[in-house]
């Protein structure tokens, strides 16, 4: 009796069995094996300090319908003063050819810590910021877009 | 080629302390280098790489483009009026191309 039931998996529904469980199995290790190059740039413009995750105001659209023309806004809470100030502000991308996008160079005289620009974006990902303060303190956030149309040409 | 013409739009009059937008636009194809043309030859890098703003010869912001960044740069940023002077602003290319404008401020 045992056998029998045991011969009730078919052919097909051992293939199907199979294939799912090599499926579930392959694809999340492929996922978490990539490796993400903009924080890999983010080590190294802190030189391995690493930034702490912060509420920082950044802007992008959540879905970007052309990844040409994406705009990107940030604004940073800070004193603005001779003595603490945010020198530097990264963009940078994690699914771009490279992370780089842009990096700005502030000064205390702007009295404000904010800037717009349009960037390129090839698919969907995750856009992170990466602010250096005048003490060498670094803060970073991050934020998905969606790309329907990649923007990076190639 | 098209002309390349950068265009700031800096408010003329502001009273002191005000905080101030300054919207940037230039004119430039931003080649990536990983475009194609019709011919699917690869259209060499071709980029603005730096900007920068000066108020009165000192330099108040500054800013490094990637290949990332779109066709006909957009750059807006901010700051804070404290006298009536003279804002030099700057684009330099990949050919080593500086494209320049000057814009007037008075403050009140």
């Amino acid at each position: 009796m045992k056998l029998n039931k045991l011969r009730k998996i078919s052919r097909r529904n051992a293939l199907q069995l199979i294939a799912g469980f090599t499926g579930t199995a392959i694809f999340p290790s492929i996922s978490f094996a990539e490796s993400n190059q903009a924080l890999n740039r983010i080590n190294e413009i802190t030189k391995g300090l690493g930034a702490t995750e912060s509420d920082i105001w950044l802007d992008l659209p959540e879905i970007a319908e052309n990844g040409n023309q994406v705009k990107v806004s940030f604004e940073m809470d800070s004193p603005i003063t001779e003595s603490d100030y945010v020198k530097t502000v990264y963009i940078l991308a994690d699914g771009n050819p490279s992370p780089n996008v842009a990096k700005f160079s502030f000064t205390p005289e702007m009295g404000s810590c904010s800037a717009t620009t349009r960037i390129r974006l090839s698919k969907t990902q995750n856009v992170y910021l990466l602010a250096e303060n005048n003490n060498g303190q670094f803060l970073m956030t991050n934020t998905k877009v969606k790309v329907t149309i990649g923007g990076c040409g190639g | 080629m098209s002309k390349i013409k950068p265009r700031v739009k800096v408010p003329k009059e502001v009273s002191i302390d005000e905080i101030i937008e300054i919207k940037t636009l230039i004119r430039h194809p931003m080649h990536s280098g990983r475009m194609k043309d019709t011919d699917g030859q690869t259209i060499p890098r071709h980029i603005i790489n730096s900007f920068s703003a000066k108020f009165n010869g000192k330099e108040i912001f500054q800013m490094d483009l990637e290949p990332s960044i779109s066709t006909n740069p957009f750059i807006v940023f901010q700051y804070k009026a404290k006298e009536s002077g003279k804002f030099d602003f700057e684009w330099i290319d990949d050919n080593g191309e500086i494209y320049s404008i000057s814009k007037n401020m008075v403050v009140s």
